[in-house]
């Protein structure tokens, strides 16, 4: 027997490329210590020592840079892909954290696990962003969803959330056994299971022509698509929003889906183009039930919050468009569209916790009534995140559904993109309810008053109304941010 | 120093926005305390708070408790400012633009296209929308229109809403509107277009619900939003085929890539016809043509000048401007040329009709506006585009001068709209009367005035064009004529006749303040001699007008399939008979009108006063009339108000209505799948997974 | 030695039975154990493939899954237990609160 050398360069190297997750696990173990020392009043303190230990992770992504790291002898790496959802996904995981700082405070949340669960799961999130290895994907995926199952039920005594959580985590086991097994059949019929190995051998016909990889494609598309909620593996989102506490709906919907549809679009993208007959009738037809399905179930929602949640399963039917496009362009749309939905998203689940004066029925739609005139600033915002969401212009939601749908035309799935943009017509109807609400409606007597935001709060409310804004007029920079990690994958 | 004062066209809705953020800031912290401490409410934030928290600070608004606390006093301080901020705002846009056209006039006719880019927007390989504004002669004309008559209506509703609460929301709201609507006249390119077609449709449907306490209000304005989605999915998807084919969106590139893309065969004759089909379904939502129009006359709900600007003189012009600047494609399809003519006249005859029933005021107007822009699309469907530019102006003038005239009359008849109410004002709003019967005699078509030029210049197109028609022309001057009825209907039964005002409120009616009768009267001025740039030569005239857009649509017509409307000239004679028959039309609209609504409504009321047993004789005298107007005028009346009925109300609002109720019951079932057990979650997650990967296999197995 | 194809049979018979499980019980825990079963499945194959293959690969795999699963299994017994004492039920037919 020889003695194993110690190759600690490559290890360096590898602890290198997970620098930004390894200081999010880091501050939620130190969180979790922190706990144990603070006294009752000091609580919030482990807010502001979240914020900056994912403020601190933002930094460290962006001292790696665009450049390509592999690590761990290429289970996970580093390129500019992997950047760009490393810093969507702290973004919104940032703004999450700020929002924290009130919405603890009204609802007991102040607890060192619920910020701990939050940063653990955000690092299941980069690990499933940036692995290039089925096996870091799919630890990626459970890293990220075991805290979140735990998240959507921490109101322990509130049916609601306890309901959410259990559908949310039977469901979800379930569809991770079809993740597996479709991971299982893969590597049955191919031999390995890193990602770029499987695409280069994919121009062999035994390989794309083999039943049993065929069958475990598909199978992992079914996992990937419980995670993004496409219809029909799309029933438990509604659930598990509402019940969730809002501010971890507001979490799941921005980060969760920018995770897995990071990981959708590395497989697609890389292995997909052999395969392309069946999967792009597959992915249209998703696409399109995932779209109308959403929208035409959230038209009567009188809950805010499964109202933006069934608006979150339209929002990633129109995403799947540009998946269905491919290429770059597709490509560039669908991390475009990621970002800005992060922003909007959290932006408009922002306000109504404000306005919401409890959970469940404080987010009943009247009780918008008459708050637009009475609270500008609110009502502005919301009116802005909501015109967003329905892709009207000058907002960002309207460049990235044009970078869709123009993804989609220029690949030839015109129907598609007709039926996107019907969509998005007939989604105006829900978006508006809450406008038409605070503004046309009159105030009932005693009408609700927002909670005092934390500053903190209003910081996140603003940046997010800003990103809206900024990139509805001046979205280049970030569109070529996203063409570029599009070209860095597929060179 | 190559363009000089051409590089400031930005500042043309720069203005607007500047007025948009101060006139804001002045709601938020000045209007808002006031109108709150008025109804009773305490201001937000500070002492009500949720008394656990106790340091809670209020975030939002900073300064209200300062403002607050002065209360009532400051009040009319901000009012004035804002009084002078949002129209000084419009009316320095307007300088501009003017010095920027006039710039742009010193150069000779082919070199008149200014292109300004301030920065890209949307940016990918190839692809490039900036934010970038077009000034050419079309363009200068809608800018000098938007700009004039905004700021003449932005004068006028100092006054007219000097008694309105939120003052200052009300003027965030109209420079809003001014700096969209300018976006969209300016805008270089399709997409830049589609921000301020949106952005007039947000401001539009805001103004509209201004009184949303009233549900009527707020309800219109959910309709014009509603309905005018439909026609902005069909513009999107122009846009959308345009860059698909063109692979640009901007104007000069795609008018400039028509020839080559359609001699390669790129550019077939359906994919034109498909382009411009749902570029018009866009412009039917915006300018109310059938079957779209519905949401127009709801629209007047909003106050007065709002139903002026917005939905008389420019946003409702919208969509005749698009299909304009889109000329060089229109004429790529006949089909699609045939369909706007006839939409065109139908849309004009139809609405005429409807316009004759109405008693209400503004509703007569908001008829006779779809009517009008009807016969600009009728225009641009027999490709006398630059015709309907200039009947968009002219319409602009009067149409503009109607509405304020008719808000003036409200304003003195405190809130009356109903005709029936009125009678004899003449005598208590002189001004107002003068000048708006100088708008009414300009629509009827009355030789020397604007609406004769612009619209006999339609009538004249639409005959002898290529793609005009004998028919097209009999049903544009017959509306002619029915729209001379009417309007004389409304003057003779607000100004003219006895009094049927409420004693209470005729002790209150006054002239209007100077900041409303002078801009009416400067459109007045407007509205006699703005169609004197337009006299057709056959007239002794040099038409102007045509000669300024000549260069946008010469070039269009070279890179065209046809060679437009140039060609060869039927008989000046003939253009004079038509032109006879048209005013002959007009003037016996206004006769019958005179003989209905002046002889036979006066007199017997005068006769039965004096002379009671010789009553029931003159009454049977005019029993003639009675048969005649129960034979005809009745019949005509009742069949307007049975196609309004029966067309309006069940069949366009049916089918608007029905849509969105099958969308809504869609949606209820679509909803009930989740049925909340987790049992049939996990199945449908199953048979998902059997249908997916059964899929994927049969397709790979199978060739 | 077996080749895969019969493991996989195998893996499949066990996958099969634990989904088959989980759509049809109402009783929690069984779907939670069922769960365990389709996980069960996928290691067979994971193992058998690994082995045949003499790639470390498949065997990790399967170390990894049963690790998460034990995970899993936390979590959804916590859950459980919380979901019991508000409701006293562990019938997934009586979670019905949220629909539509």
């Amino acid at each position: 027997m020889t003695p194993i050398a110690m190759d600690t360069g490559a290890l360096v190297r590898g602890l290198y490329c997970i620098l930004p997750e390894m200081v999010v696990i880091g501050t939620a173990i130190l969180v979790l210590l922190a706990d144990l020392l603070l006294p009752e009043e000091g609580k919030k303190r482990l807010c502001h020592l979240s914020v900056a230990g994912v403020a601190a992770a933002i930094l460290s992504a962006l001292w790696l840079g665009p450049g390509k790291i592999e690590g761990f002898s290429g289970m996970i790496v580093h390129d500019g892909m992997g950047l760009f959802f490393t810093l969507t996904i702290l973004a919104a995981a940032l703004l999450t954290l700020m929002m924290a700082t009130g919405y603890s405070e009204w609802e007991g949340t102040q607890k060192g696990e619920f910020y701990a669960l939050i940063l653990l799961s955000t690092s299941g999130m980069l690990f499933m962003a940036e692995g290039t290895d089925l096996m870091t994907v799919f630890l990626g995926l459970e890293t990220l969803s075991i805290p979140i199952y735990c998240l959507v039920g921490f109101h322990r005594g509130r049916m609601r959330s306890l309901e959410g959580a259990m559908k949310y985590f039977l469901l979800g086991a379930f569809s991770s056994g079809f993740f597996l097994y479709g991971i299982a059949l893969m590597y049955a019929a191919a031999g390995t299971t890193r990602i770029p190995v499987i695409a280069s051998m994919m121009r062999d016909a035994r390989l794309y022509g083999n039943p049993v990889f065929l069958a475990g494609i598909g199978l992992l598309l079914v996992g990937f698509a419980f995670k993004v909620s496409l219809v029909p593996f799309h029933m438990w989102t509604p659930d598990a929003y509402e019940g969730a506490p809002t501010l971890v709906t507001a979490f799941m919907g921005a980060a969760v889906k920018a995770a897995a549809f990071a990981a959708l679009l590395r497989v697609v993208l890389l292995t997909f183009p052999a395969i392309l007959p069946a999967m792009s009738g597959v992915l249209w037809v998703l696409a399109a039930l995932t779209m109308t399905v959403g929208n035409f179930s959230a038209l009567l929602q009188n809950n805010m919050k499964r109202m933006l949640a069934y608006s979150s399963i339209a929002h990633a039917g129109y995403i799947l468009v540009g998946l269905t496009a491919g290429g770059v362009a597709g490509g560039q749309a669908v991390l475009f569209y990621v970002l800005v939905y992060a922003f909007m998203n959290l932006g408009a689940f922002g306000v109504i916790m404000l306005v919401a004066q409890r959970e469940d029925d404080g987010y009943d739609i009247d009780n918008f009534a008459g708050i637009g005139f009475r609270y500008p600033v609110l009502g502005g915002l919301l009116s802005l995140f909501l015109v967003s969401l329905a892709g009207i212009p000058p907002t960002a939601g309207f460049v990235g559904k044009f970078y869709l749908f123009g993804a989609a035309v220029r690949s030839g799935y015109v129907g598609l993109a007709v039926l996107g943009v019907l969509n998005s017509a007939v989604s105006v109807y829900y978006y508006l309810r809450p406008v038409v609400s605070m503004y046309m409606a009159p105030a009932p007597e005693g009408i609700p008053v927002p909670r005092p935001p934390r500053s903190a709060f209003s910081f996140a409310l603003c940046a997010s109304a800003a990103a809206v804004l900024l990139l509805g007029v001046m979205p280049a920079s970030a569109l070529e941010f996203a063409e570029r990690s599009v070209l860095s994958l597929l060179m | 120093m190559v363009s000089g004062v051409l590089d400031y066209l930005w500042l043309v809705p720069a203005f607007p926005l500047l007025g948009v953020i101060l006139n804001g800031v002045l709601a938020l912290i000045a209007e808002r305390p006031f109108l709150l401490k008025e109804a009773g409410l305490p201001p937000p934030g500070g002492s009500h708070g949720h008394p656990s928290r106790g340091n809670s600070h209020a975030t939002e608004a900073p300064g209200s408790h300062g403002s607050g606390a002065s209360g009532p006093h400051s009040a009319p301080v901000y009012r004035n400012v804002v009084a002078f901020l949002a129209p000084g705002a419009v009316g320095a846009s307007f300088v501009v633009a003017l010095l920027c056209v006039l710039s742009l006039a010193a150069r000779p006719p082919e070199g008149r296209t200014f292109v300004q880019i301030l920065f890209p927007w949307i940016q990918s390989g190839s692809f490039l929308a900036p934010v970038g504004f077009q000034l050419d002669p079309l363009s200068s004309v809608m800018a000098l229109v938007v700009t004039g008559v905004g700021f003449l209506i932005h004068v006028y509703s100092v006054g007219y809403m000097s008694h309105e609460r939120a003052f200052a929301r009300y003027f965030v709201y109209l420079n809003l509107f001014m700096f969209a609507m300018l976006m969209l006249v300016l805008a270089n390119n399709y997409l830049l277009m589609f921000v301020g077609w949106e952005g007039v449709g947000l401001c539009s449907y805001l103004l509209i619900g201004y009184w949303y306490e009233k549900q009527s209000a707020s309800d219109a304005g959910k309709k014009a939003f509603i309905v005018n989605r439909i026609g902005d999915f069909g513009f999107l998807l122009g846009v959308f085929l345009i860059f698909w084919t063109f692979g640009s969106v901007s104007f000069t590139d795609v008018f400039a890539r028509i020839p080559l893309l359609r001699d390669s065969g790129v550019l077939t004759a359906g994919m034109a016809t498909a382009i411009t089909l749902l570029l018009f379904l866009g412009a039917t939502g915006k300018s109310a043509q059938i079957p779209l129009y519905v949401w127009l006359p709801d629209a007047m709900e909003g106050p007065t000048p709002v139903s002026a600007l917005i939905h008389a003189a420019t946003m409702v012009t919208a969509g005749v401007y698009m299909v304009a600047r889109s000329s060089a494609l229109f004429l790529l399809s006949p089909d699609a040329m045939s369909v706007v003519a006839v939409i065109g006249a139908a849309t004009a005859i139809f609405s005429a009709t409807i316009g004759i029933c109405q008693t209400d005021i503004k509703r007569v107007l908001a008829y006779s506006t779809v009517s009008q822009l009807g016969y600009m699309f009728l225009a641009c469907g027999v490709g006398a585009f630059a015709a309907g530019i200039f009947h968009l102006m002219t319409h602009a003038f009067f149409k503009a001068l109607l509405f304020l005239g008719s808000g003036s009359v409200i304003h003195a008849l405190s809130g009356e709209q109903d005709m029936r109410k009125m009678g004899g004002v003449r005598r208590y709003l002189p001004v107002t009367f003068v000048t708006m019967f100088a708008a009414t005699l300009a629509i009827s078509g009355i030789p020397g005035l604007s609406g004769f030029f612009s619209k006999d210049e339609i009538l004249w197109q639409s005959f002898s064009s290529p793609h005009g028609s004998p028919a097209l022309w009999f049903v544009g001057a017959l509306a002619a004529g029915i729209t001379a009825f009417y309007m004389f209907r409304l003057v003779f039964l607000t100004f003219y006749g006895g009094s049927r005002m409420d004693p209470e409120v005729e002790k209150h009616v006054h002239e209007s303040p100077w900041t409303m009768t002078v801009p009416l009267s400067i459109l007045a001025v407007l509205s006699v001699a703005g169609g004197w740039v337009g006299i057709p030569a056959s007239l002794g005239g040099d038409n102007r007008f045509e000669e300024w857009l000549a260069p946008v649509f010469r070039s269009v017509a070279a890179a065209g399939a046809h060679g437009a409307a140039t060609g060869a000239h039927p008989s000046v004679s003939l253009e004079f008979g038509l032109m006879g028959i048209s005013v002959g039309v007009a003037l016996a609209g206004i006769g019958i009108a005179y003989f209905l609504y002046r002889l036979r409504t006066s007199k017997p009321a005068e006769i039965a006063r004096r002379v009671p047993a010789l009553y029931d004789l003159v009454y049977h005298k005019y029993y003639v009339d009675e048969i005649y107007e129960w034979a005809v005028v009745r019949r005509v009346v009742d069949g307007s108000v049975w196609l309004w009925q029966m067309f309006d109300a069940l069949f366009i609002d049916g089918i608007v209505n029905g849509i969105a109720d099958g969308v809504r019951s869609a949606g209820d079932r679509v909803r009930r799948l989740q049925a909340g057990i987790v049992g049939g979650y996990a199945f449908s997650l199953l048979a998902g997974a059997v249908l997916l990967v059964g899929y994927i296999l049969y397709r790979s197995m199978v060739p | 030695m077996i080749e895969p194809p019969a493991y996989l049979l195998l893996s499949a018979i066990l996958f099969g039975i634990g989904v088959v499980g989980v759509v049809a019980r109402r009783n929690i825990l069984i779907i939670l154990m069922s769960v365990e079963v389709m996980l069960n499945g996928v290691n067979v194959a994971f193992v058998a493939v690994g082995s045949y293959l003499g790639d470390a690969t498949g065997g990790i795999f399967a170390f990894m899954v049963m690790t998460v699963a034990a995970a899993e299994a936390a979590v959804g017994l916590a859950l459980l237990i919380a979901l019991y004492r508000i409701r006293e039920t562990i019938d997934i037919t009586e979670l019905k609160v949220l629909k539509w």
